[in-house]
């Protein structure tokens, strides 16, 4: 019998990647940041401060493991071992389950931190959207939390709620964004709030006879309002950026940008640098990770 | 005197037919893609089951989220103060009546006539109605029905993120990867669901006695986790599906007498 394979579009593509021209062996200080989220696991090593290698994959049903095995892919190729790392730090919501950290940092501070890594010291604000929270977090110039605001408790606006529509329509996720946009007129925004009634309005408007893209577009108008409320009620000072999986989605993105009249600082060419805004929170926890080996050897 | 109540639901359709203040007979069907015929369906079984023709109600009123859908009646009510009627009609002492739904949960409180004083209403978030319970049957592959006696078998609850039913889908499936008792799990879920619906009661003020009714309302897991939250009784009526047609039909009679 034919083997009948169920096609997941929620799932994005995982990956492992090395910063190309460089070697740990000439590296001061070598330190990693292990950031297991709700939905996914990323682990970024340093080089004085500057990205080695990195890795992104789902989290299991495990924290410790997910730790584990993200660690273990970044560590892939390289000639590097656990033993040869000065400090790692673990974040995220599993950040106490990372087994081979030294400290465990809040996520919310490594984003900071990492944002303002990523692109300087003039980012003011930063647009979090996790798998399963989205955090609106004010920074300083140090990118020090100044303020900061959380949905957890919902999955309307978060990475979840993108999931469960592209699962829907059949649409994979990392090309949801592109797709929401290619409607000739925005329609409003479905009215429900809860993702549970957002995906029954959903099917009622397909019914209806509204094609994919225009439900996708109402459903992510959705989305990015409830995003958006949450930054408004941060302040969205300039300069302004996202990260986590959102950051890659367009659609998300630029209806963010029309509703609250500011555009986010470009994504930085991440694939060659590192500078990758889904790893914002571990690249912040690695740097983190540097100020701590330094303090405690300064003592 | 005859009068009929219908309750059009976001899942079901309810009718009630009430003979001189008594209940006479009952009709119900899923809304499905045609809530319309659904209304026509559930009228008919409810005109059998009481051996009448239409021409022998003198009012009908309708009640529900639906409302608008229903195409024959001669007055509404609001969903809330046909849960008020229907309360003090099964319970007389009832003051405060929760009401959950497929897709919301109403707590309205009333005074003796079962006219309904204050309410507070949730329908925007599926992890406080009936929804939830649903999902995460589906979830822990187990029949809706089975849900309630599976949760009243476990002497505690798996700690689980419940604040959202899509959240709570994703932990329940690695709960089961972490072979964590499906017991145990169902009622951590009727524990969050009971949390939910005691919380929206506390910003209105419980006043005993509770009537419970709404399709929840025959879940014995829930029964039994509102029960243990609020540390109080809960009064059920036989049929709490049928509370808001109940509700409606008894406002149909009383608007009969009106016009006498």
């Amino acid at each position: 019998m034919e083997k009948v394979q169920k096609l997941e579009y929620w799932r994005w593509p995982e990956y492992h990647r090395v910063v190309p021209g460089k070697d740990w062996k000439n590296a001061e200080i070598i330190t990693a940041g292990v950031d297991v989220g709700s939905v996914s696991s990323k682990a970024v090593i340093m080089t004085d401060n500057e990205v080695y290698s990195w890795a992104v994959l789902r989290t299991g049903s495990n924290s410790s493991d997910s730790a584990k095995k993200v660690m273990g892919w970044a560590l892939e190729g390289i000639g590097l071992k656990l033993d040869d790392f000065d400090y790692i730090v673990g974040t995220g919501y599993g950040r106490v389950n990372v087994p081979m950290a030294n400290k465990a940092i809040t996520e919310i501070a490594c984003h900071a931190k990492g944002a303002n890594y990523i692109w300087g010291p003039t980012v003011r604000t930063i647009l979090d959207v996790g798998g399963q929270d989205v955090k609106a977090i004010s920074c300083n110039e140090r990118g020090r939390v100044t303020r900061f605001l959380m949905n957890d408790k919902c999955a309307a606006g978060t990475g979840r709620g993108m999931e469960v529509i592209a699962d829907l329509l059949k649409i994979p996720i990392d090309k949801v964004g592109e797709a929401s946009l290619m409607v000739d007129k925005e329609p409003g925004p479905v009215s429900s709030t809860c993702v549970v009634f957002a995906k029954s309005e959903a099917v009622a408007l397909l019914r209806s006879g509204w094609p994919k893209k225009k439900v996708l577009a109402a459903y992510a108008r959705a989305m990015a309002i409830r995003m958006s409320e949450l930054l408004q009620k941060v302040g969205c000072k300039e300069d302004f950026v996202i990260t986590g999986g959102q950051s890659k989605n367009i659609g998300i993105v630029t209806r963010i940008e029309e509703i609250l009249g500011v555009k986010r600082l470009p994504v930085p060419k991440w694939e060659e640098t590192g500078l990758d805004p889904m790893a914002a929170g571990a690249i912040g926890a690695a740097l983190f990770a540097s100020a701590l080996y330094k303090k405690s050897s300064n003592r | 005197m005859i009068a009929a109540g219908i309750d059009m639901g976001t899942q079901s359709v309810k009718v009630a037919i009430l003979k001189d203040g008594k209940i006479l007979s009952k009709g119900k069907a899923f809304c499905g893609f045609k809530p319309k015929d659904a209304a026509e369906e559930a009228f008919e079984e409810a005109l059998t089951n009481s051996k009448l023709s239409r021409d022998e109600i003198r009012h009908v009123t309708a009640t529900g989220a639906g409302v608008d859908l229903v195409s024959h009646f001669d007055s509404t009510i609001s969903m809330m103060g046909a849960d008020a009627q229907a309360g003090v009609y099964f319970f007389p002492s009832a003051r405060t009546v929760v009401d959950i739904g497929a897709e919301d949960a109403r707590a309205v409180s009333c005074d003796e006539r079962g006219t309904m004083l204050d309410f507070v209403v949730n329908s925007r978030c599926a992890a406080g109605a009936g929804t939830f319970i649903e999902a995460m049957a589906r979830a822990l592959e187990v029949k809706l029905e089975e849900m309630g006696p599976l949760s009243i078998k476990a002497e505690e609850a798996t700690p689980i993120n419940a604040s959202c039913v899509i959240f709570a889908e994703s932990d329940v499936v690695s709960l089961i990867h972490r072979q964590k008792s499906k017991e145990k799990i169902a009622r951590a879920i009727y524990a969050a669901l009971a949390d939910r619906v005691s919380s929206m009661m506390h910003r209105l003020g419980i006043k005993p006695e509770v009537v419970l009714v709404g399709g929840v309302a025959e879940d014995v897991g829930f029964i039994a986790a509102l029960e243990r939250t609020l540390g109080m009784n809960i009064l059920i009526p036989e049929d709490p599906v049928f509370a808001g047609a109940v509700g409606a039909a008894l406002t149909a009679s009383k608007r009969i007498e009106k016009v006498k």
